[in-house]
């Protein structure tokens, strides 16, 4: 039997007036991987944010892991979580950036090392060890004393994996992965996502990659408006869209 | 000059010697310089009032170091609280909660909003409207006394006066500093479990030091320099001591030049300290050396 990972309820969120989430209904299961497809402004990459707390909901709720995300529940009443508490839930959960966000002043191995030290409080030479590791993993084991500013983007997004990693995340959220990369590094990093997919990391990834979401995820949810339109596998929604709005945007990217 | 500059044919001529512009400015510059020079020179030899051989006598002097090393300490205490205080200042004026934002709001307006000699005063005569200092349930019992004069010496006065109002201007730099940081890298940082001082002690902090290093620096020769204004509740400071000897003597200009050289010995080492801090900063930064090769990597490629 699956279970769910993420489990998202009416998931709503406004920024003052414009409704960007309108009612979110998602079940990820432990071990999917799903792509959020959809035009910008659609809402997909704030649904994302709301799934590790850096958005706050203004109605609905999200689960992840069987733990609801930024309260906790007690009396039939959602009490709102502490600063360090919802610290220690995000844990759990690995963040890829569109814009890496790598530590620009500290090198690759040192991001990658720095959450196991600081948030975890491995030692220094566990957490060194986990790191080379995981960037031979993404294939950067030459580059672990480089600093960010020296790297390609292709090289920076793979550290930036690599450091979500080290935290141990039961789920990988991508937001944007490879839409600020040259076309020619995109294939680099979509590689080692593939790799975490078949090694059966549950991840969601918002993406415009539309060969890779066909090729590599279980499911892909199209999103306009704030609302879901369709989802479904990759070959039905891809291929063979219901809606009009589907057909319309994949006309564009395909 | 003319048969340099006038082309011979309209041919290419790919070997044709380049004259480079000429500076006749320069030339005349340095000539008026020189007699300048010459003129100063003539006064500082040629007149006797001037008393140079005082200024190496007094260099060295036992009370001249002893007021230097006042100023050096009050220099580094001062910058010890403005630094410390200030940082904690800047945090609060970030924080998410209006009191302590208001409170830190508050502080720098006031501090930066009055003279620094005033401030200074103003602890120095706080023993005449609170002659007791105690320690206590407030409005309730006591625990413990002091006279407000002995608890605050000269040189806590100076301390205050000078590192209280340092800590309202050092607030207002270090702010600029963390909000010159990427707000991505505090969501990285967040996504990676740490919590919010977690966050600015390993991610935004040194980040914003790398901006906060030369303004501090500009502001700790700064303070080496206002540090003379501690002459007004009598602590003999560098400048003081100077004051206090040309009282007595008379040779105003030989002993000014004697604090200036020091002021200029310490001014030059904070420069120095000042660089090395700057490069250490940077590390991760791309200077200067590596951009043109990459620039020059992408035009090769282009071609």
């Amino acid at each position: 039997m699956t279970t769910a990972m993420v489990e998202a309820v009416g998931v709503r969120k406004a920024y003052g007036a414009n409704d960007v989430l309108k009612s979110i209904d998602m079940t990820v299961n432990n071990g999917e991987v799903v792509s959020l497809l959809g035009p910008s402004g659609s809402g997909k990459s704030t649904f994302l944010r709301c799934i590790n707390h850096l958005e706050h909901l203004d109605g609905g709720e999200i689960s992840v892991n069987g733990r609801l995300v930024g309260y906790r529940r007690h009396n039939g009443k959602k009490y709102e979580l502490r600063a360090r508490e919802v610290a220690a839930a995000r844990r759990d959960v690995g963040m890829v950036f569109q814009r890496f966000n790598l530590f620009p002043h500290r090198t690759a191995l040192e991001n990658v090392m720095e959450a196991p030290i600081f948030v975890k409080g491995t030692s220094k030479a566990v957490a060194r060890a986990q790191a080379v590791t995981l960037l031979d993993r993404v294939g950067l084991a030459n580059h672990s004393n480089a600093y960010p500013a020296t790297l390609s983007g292709g090289q920076q997004q793979r550290v930036a994996i690599a450091r979500a990693l080290a935290m141990e995340p039961a789920l990988m959220l991508f937001d944007e992965p490879t839409s600020a990369l040259d076309p020619e590094l995109v294939g680099e990093v979509l590689d080692v996502m593939k790799g975490l997919a078949e090694d059966g990391m549950t991840m969601i990834v918002v993406t415009h990659e539309i060969g890779f979401a066909r090729e590599v995820c279980d499911r892909v949810v199209f999103m306009d408006a704030g609302l879901i339109v369709e989802h479904g596998l990759p070959s039905d929604v891809l291929v063979n869209p219901q809606h009009e709005r589907t057909k319309a945007f994949l006309s564009k990217v395909l | 000059m003319s048969s340099g500059t006038t082309p011979t044919a309209h041919t290419a001529h790919g070997d044709e010697p380049i004259v480079r512009l000429r500076h006749p400015g320069r030339w005349v510059a340095a000539a008026v310089l020189l007699v300048l020079a010459a003129m100063f020179v003539h006064f500082v030899v040629a007149s006797p009032e001037l008393r140079l051989d005082l200024v190496a006598g007094y260099l060295f002097e036992k009370s001249i170091i002893q007021g230097l090393l006042m100023t050096l300490k009050l220099t580094v205490v001062s910058m010890l609280v403005g630094v410390a205080l200030g940082t904690v200042l800047a945090v609060m004026r970030l924080s998410e909660n209006p009191l302590i934002r208001g409170v830190a709001g508050g502080y720098v307006w006031l501090f930066r909003g009055t003279p620094i000699l005033v401030q200074l005063l103003f602890w120095f005569f706080l023993g005449s409207v609170l002659p007791q200092i105690s320690l206590g349930v407030p409005f309730g019992p006591e625990f413990a006394s002091w006279p407000t004069n002995i608890l605050i010496t000269q040189f806590t006065t100076a301390i205050l006066g000078l590192g209280l109002n340092e800590a309202a201007y050092m607030a207002e730099i270090v702010r600029a500093g963390i909000g010159s940081v990427d707000r991505g890298q505090t969501e990285a940082a967040e996504a990676l479990g740490m919590n919010p001082v977690t966050t600015y002690r390993r991610v935004v902090l040194p980040q914003a030091a790398r901006l906060i290093v030369p303004p501090t620096a500009n502001q700790t020769i700064s303070m080496l320099k206002l540090t003379s204004l501690v002459l007004v509740i009598g602590l003999p400071e560098l400048t003081t001591t100077v004051q206090l000897i040309y009282g007595r003597n008379f040779q105003q200009i030989p002993l000014l030049i004697v604090a200036s050289v020091w002021y200029l010995v310490l001014t030059t080492i904070l420069t120095l300290v000042q660089h090395r801090l700057e490069k250490r900063m940077s590390r991760g930064v791309l200077t200067r050396s590596t951009q043109p090769r990459r620039k020059l990597a992408v035009s090769a490629e282009g071609r």
